[in-house]
């Protein structure tokens, strides 16, 4: 084996290992631990596939952003009033269904498409390359999705006002 | 194969120096910091340990390591003890990306003074600069304390609030160096450093990175008379003591950013280009510590409208003026 394919196997086995502890955790500070870890291992990957963009993208969007948004809120409320919970079977049940569908999907798509052994030249492209691709080819999605954000970005501003003005209104009284 | 080994020593002994030099580094600069700041308060400083106090530095990393490493009853005991080396392991990576000097040539080979030029280099000190975040989180909430945990709730929200300005900052000096390569980016810089070009950027950067290092006046998260010492109250010994070397490496790395973003990297007159690196991360590093002798403590709220509503939308405009400025001037 190539020094290449056992670096492949140690952080393929990081992440599946992580990403099942990740699952079966009752903590769930230790969860978002896991699963920082196993995104981690992901940036690694992609890095091993020469595509260090999308291993830098996936550590500041993924690990650093929405996993610490997680993990603050988690802080804020109490935990361990949450690890005695768990969930009755009529709402275990659909999850398993719908988990063994996508792992079936997912075994079926990596046995019927050739070439995935390749990795995408786009996605080892580099950061200009890679711009030039999406905001010309793509423009238009881009737009679409940032829309979307703005959408949701209006919501919590909303949210947040509504709040605001009932403790402004409660304070008054 | 001989290439490979030769290129894996090199690899090790540029790991090796830069490490020695960080660590030597960031001891001192506790001691300049003690120092300086003493004299802006009309005091000595530490004096005791060697001439003007010059061993002081060593002393403390003697004792530090010498006393009882205590976890907390509560605590949970793993993450408590690997938060510190978060924060410190994050710091020292920053510093991988950032190039010290001109390529150097050995045996007719040449050698790049910077641990890894990625393409993607400045990206990459932020994704590790975001994953320092949980060394600060995790650390304040293992210690089951709710000073602790208080200090690393605020500096979870204070750190992800920064980064945005942060990044947002870097945007025009990425358009004018049409590059994410720290070498690029000082190779850009060749004429004039971008501090002349990009003044507003380099205002944004700074008070975001002195806000990320969560020094004074943006140190809430240890707010000592309110949290005792927030997210590492419950740290003894080199446990504190990383958190302590993380601060300053960090001090240490938004120094050589801003240096090399801003103020043209290791270029400069007469001088060999190490000793310019070295001239004007010290000054960046002086300055945050002048800054903390100087300001008081900002609100909470202060820290948030100055985040948000001052620098965020600044940075974005500036993203904006640049970008048009630079479709207009392009043939």
């Amino acid at each position: 084996m190539t020094l290449y394919g056992f670096l492949f196997y140690i952080v393929a086995a990081i992440i599946i290992g992580s990403t099942a502890m990740a699952v079966t955790r009752r903590n769930l500070v230790h969860v978002v631990i896991y699963l920082v870890l196993s995104f981690f291992g992901t940036a690694m990957l992609f890095y091993l596939l020469g595509a260090p963009m999308l291993a830098v993208l996936e550590v500041i969007i993924y690990a650093g952003a929405i996993m610490v948004l997680f993990l603050f809120v988690i802080m804020m409320i109490r935990v361990d009033s949450l690890e005695e919970v768990i969930p009755p079977f009529r709402q275990r049940l659909p999850a398993m269904l719908l988990g063994g569908l996508y792992l079936g999907c997912a075994l079926l798509m990596a046995r019927g498409t050739p070439g995935a052994g390749a990795s995408l030249p786009l996605l080892t492209a580099s950061p200009k390359e890679l711009a030039l691709y999406v905001f010309g080819e793509h423009w238009f999605t881009i737009e679409l999705v940032s829309l979307l954000l703005l959408a949701a970005l209006m919501g919590v501003l909303n949210l947040g006002r509504m709040k605001a003005d009932e403790a402004g209104k409660e304070k008054s009284a | 194969m001989l290439t490979w080994i030769a290129g894996f020593i090199v690899l090790v002994v540029k790991l090796v120096a830069i490490l020695f030099f960080l660590l030597m580094a960031a001891a001192y600069l506790v001691w300049v910091e003690r120092k300086f700041l003493a004299r802006l308060q009309l005091r000595y400083g530490p004096n005791r340990a060697g001439k003007f106090g010059l061993l002081q530095p060593l002393a403390d990393v003697v004792k530090m390591l010498t006393k009882e490493d205590v976890v907390p009853d509560g605590a949970d005991r793993v993450i408590f003890r690997l938060a510190p080396a978060v924060v410190a392991g994050t710091a020292f990576l920053m510093f991988a990306v950032v190039p010290l000097g001109r390529d150097l040539t050995l045996f007719g080979r040449s050698v790049p003074l910077v641990v890894t030029d990625l393409n993607v280099g400045l990206l990459f000190a932020f994704a590790m600069s975001s994953l320092g975040v949980y060394g600060i989180a995790l650390g304040g909430w293992a210690s089951n304390s709710k000073y602790a945990l208080l200090g690393s709730i605020r500096g979870a929200a204070q750190m992800i609030s920064y980064e945005l300005s942060l990044g947002l900052s870097i945007v025009p000096i990425v358009m004018l160096a049409g590059s994410f390569s720290m070498v690029d980016i000082v190779n850009a810089q060749k004429g004039l450093p971008f501090i002349f070009v990009q003044p507003l950027a380099f205002v944004i950067f700074v008070i975001s990175a002195m806000a990320e290092t969560k020094r004074i006046p943006f140190d809430l998260p240890e707010a000592e008379n309110e949290l005792n010492a927030g997210y590492h109250t419950e740290y003894s010994g080199m446990r504190f003591g990383l958190f302590f070397l993380g601060e300053y490496v960090t001090m240490m790395v938004f120094g050589g950013l801003v240096a090399v973003l801003f103020l043209g990297g290791w270029r400069g007159p007469w001088l060999p280009p190490f000793v310019w690196l070295v001239i004007k991360i010290l000054l960046v590093a002086v300055f945050m510590i002048w800054v903390r002798g100087t300001l008081p403590r900002v609100r909470w709220d202060q820290l948030m409208t100055i985040g948000w509503k001052a620098l965020l939308p600044l940075a974005l405009l500036n993203v904006i003026v640049t970008g048009a400025l630079g479709l207009i001037m392009s043939p």
